[in-house]
């Protein structure tokens, strides 16, 4: 063994449970930060829970009816799903400015091969599928190898991509009766169905059971541990063996695929195909559901659990001031109340490590 | 000694533009023994390390492992030889747990469908090893091994990495600065791990700036000067400040040393 040294004798009297934990903060607010720090996702429930019982109280029977809340979740379904997307850039963190106008030039190209070209409607989605993929595969490459910031690459994507949809398209829109009669299996995700009073469609199982499968990857599988670990020190990652120029490629690409899922759920809440929809904030939106779900913007924490949440109390939010015959502007101010709860809740959470 | 050398490195040479880091500069390393590396600043001690670890990529000289000519591309590769390297930095992920750092980049995954088709990753089999591992450390006061890795202290940290590298290595584990960070009692507990693992049979490189850590564990100092290997000394024949000595220029080695 090695011998002390001089210096070193002190410690003979020392305490030598070096590596115990003390339980220093018992006090109730350190133990909930501890649980909310484990428990990401924790927060938005609490929230989403709050807000639904606010509007219960404040608006009645009307806003508890099952037929009201699964409104809601027709409402949020495009906007939960463009969030789940966003999710898996901002835990690398980056930030995919481009997903809204990919969304919506998959949309133009799955209709236009389906309606304008006649090519079978399965085809016509794989094509739509695997140009939003190419473009989420662009912003990769330029994250990955050309080493440009996430924000800078997708401004600018999302400017080229918004104008290459308008160029395409001509700014023509399909119409809703022509989808139905040439490519109905593009209406897929409107379909829905009636439990009692709720009306549910397909494109709100797709959004959860997309949000449940998304949940296993990140938290089972080594993958989604290296997505965190990317986000979280891509210093400490890369060395430890994860080829993160891989994961972010891979990242950013699943990231377009699912904006062009989106896109075919979007033509089943719509019915028609319109270009124009490019000028819709739905990028911001998605970043929106995402910070309120507790997601970290600077990387690698948060539960996709929680953007499911923060997309449903933003439809929550809407839906009660709407009913109340509040002036829209408070939705918008509200909005952006909780994002900046959200963050600085975030910012305490974080601070239990140190 | 009569035993081979594990590693083994002839006339590595390293320039970067007009700067020459390594100038042709010999390294060996034997079984069990704890290999201290010092030098100066700007000595060429990293590049060293990296050449050997694979994180930089020799312009010329030969690396054997156990006999056989290796050329190491990147990290991962030499991590596969079975050489690992604690970072000074200890490349740990903070939110992610211990079980998960120790398993970053080569996870566990579930035997049949679940593991093959779904890719589930194996909690139970990879929490148990890195419990069985910090336990055979002695860092088992750590509760709970799905805690982040964020709220253990510095020195625990700096356990788990090492406990990492112990768990993976078969041939050599290389440690940079392991007590650079640390206080007076978490250093000690590192110096301990580092004896611990010698015990098990793993050659240790250590790279320190710290004379008393290096005297200490040391077997047999590598002084690395202007990029190359200087001599070997025997810390028991020698004292700290020969080492300062010779290290810095201010002293010429003996003739046996430079043979070593």
């Amino acid at each position: 063994m090695a011998q002390v040294q001089e210096f070193e004798k002190a410690l003979s009297n020392s305490e030598t449970s070096v590596a115990a934990f003390d339980e220093h903060g018992t006090s109730i607010v350190k133990r909930i930060q501890h649980f909310l720090h484990s428990t990401p996702a924790a927060v938005p429930l609490i929230v989403l829970v709050l807000s639904i019982a606010v509007f219960g109280v404040t608006i009645g029977g009307r806003f508890f009816s099952s037929y009201t809340l699964t409104l809601i979740l027709q409402q949020i379904a495009i906007v939960g799903i463009l969030g789940a997307a966003q999710t898996l850039v901002i835990l690398t963190a980056g930030i995919d400015l481009s997903i809204g106008v990919i969304m919506v030039i998959s949309a133009v190209i799955m209709g236009n091969c389906a309606v304008t070209y006649g090519l079978p409607t399965l085809l016509a989605v794989v094509i739509g599928l695997a140009a939003g993929g190419a473009c989420g595969l662009l912003n990769g490459l330029l994250v990955a190898y050309m080493k440009l910031p996430p924000f800078i690459v997708t401004l600018g994507t999302w400017n080229i991509v918004m104008a290459t949809n308008f160029i395409y398209s001509a700014n023509e829109t399909i119409r809703d009766a022509d989808v139905d009669v040439q490519a109905p299996l593009l209406h897929l995700f409107g379909l829905n169905f009636k439990i009692g009073t709720a009306v549910l469609t397909i494109g709100v199982i797709a959004m959860v059971v997309l949000v449940l499968i998304l949940w296993y990857v990140l938290n089972h599988t080594a993958w989604g541990r290296h997505v965190y670990a990317v986000g979280d020190d891509p210093e400490a990652a890369k060395l430890s063996g994860i080829q993160t120029k891989k994961v972010l490629i891979s990242v950013y690409t699943l990231a377009g695929l699912i904006a062009a899922f989106a896109a075919w759920v979007s033509i089943g809440r719509n019915g028609s195909i319109s270009p124009s929809a490019a000028v819709t904030d739905y990028n911001l939106q998605a970043i929106t559901a995402t910070v309120i779900g507790g997601i970290s913007l600077f990387g690698g924490r948060g539960s996709i659990l929680g953007t499911l949440f923060g997309a449903m109390i933003v439809g929550v939010v809407s839906m009660g001031l709407n009913m109340l015959g509040a002036d829209p502007q408070w939705k918008v101010l509200l909005t952006g109340v909780l994002i900046i709860g959200a963050v600085a809740i975030d910012q305490w959470i974080r601070k239990v490590s140190v | 000694m009569t035993q081979e050398p594990i590693l083994t490195a002839r006339g590595l040479v390293k320039r970067y533009g007009r700067v020459t880091a390594l100038n042709s500069c010999d390294f060996d390393l034997y079984p069990g023994e704890i290999l201290a590396v010092i030098g100066d600043n700007g000595a060429g001690k990293s590049t060293l390390i990296k050449a050997i670890s694979g994180a930089v990529i020799p312009d010329e000289g030969t690396i054997e492992l156990d006999g056989k000519q290796v050329l190491f591309k990147s990290p991962i590769e030499a991590r596969e030889a079975g050489i690992e390297t604690v970072y000074q930095n200890l490349a740990l992920s903070p939110a992610l747990s211990i079980a998960d750092n120790m398993f970053l980049g080569r996870e566990i995954r579930k035997p049949g469908f679940l593991g093959d088709w779904l890719r589930m990753l194996d909690r139970p089999a990879m929490e148990k090893r890195a419990r069985d591992k910090l336990t055979e450390l002695g860092l088992m006061t750590i509760q709970n091994i799905s805690q982040a890795v964020e709220t253990l202290s510095g020195g625990q940290r700096q356990g788990v990495a090492v406990a990492r590298a112990a768990a993976f290595g078969s041939k050599m584990v290389i440690m940079d600065e392991p007590t650079a960070a640390l206080g007076v009692k978490e250093s000690r507990r590192v110096l301990e791990l580092i004896l611990d693992v010698k015990k098990r049979g793993l050659p240790i490189v250590l790279i320190s700036h710290n004379m008393p850590h290096v005297f200490e564990v040391a077997d047999r100092i590598h002084i690395h000067r202007l990029g190359r290997r200087l001599c070997v000394i025997d810390p028991k024949q020698y004292t700290m400040s020969d080492a300062v000595a010779f290290m810095t220029g201010a002293k010429l080695p003996p003739e046996a040393a430079l043979a070593a």
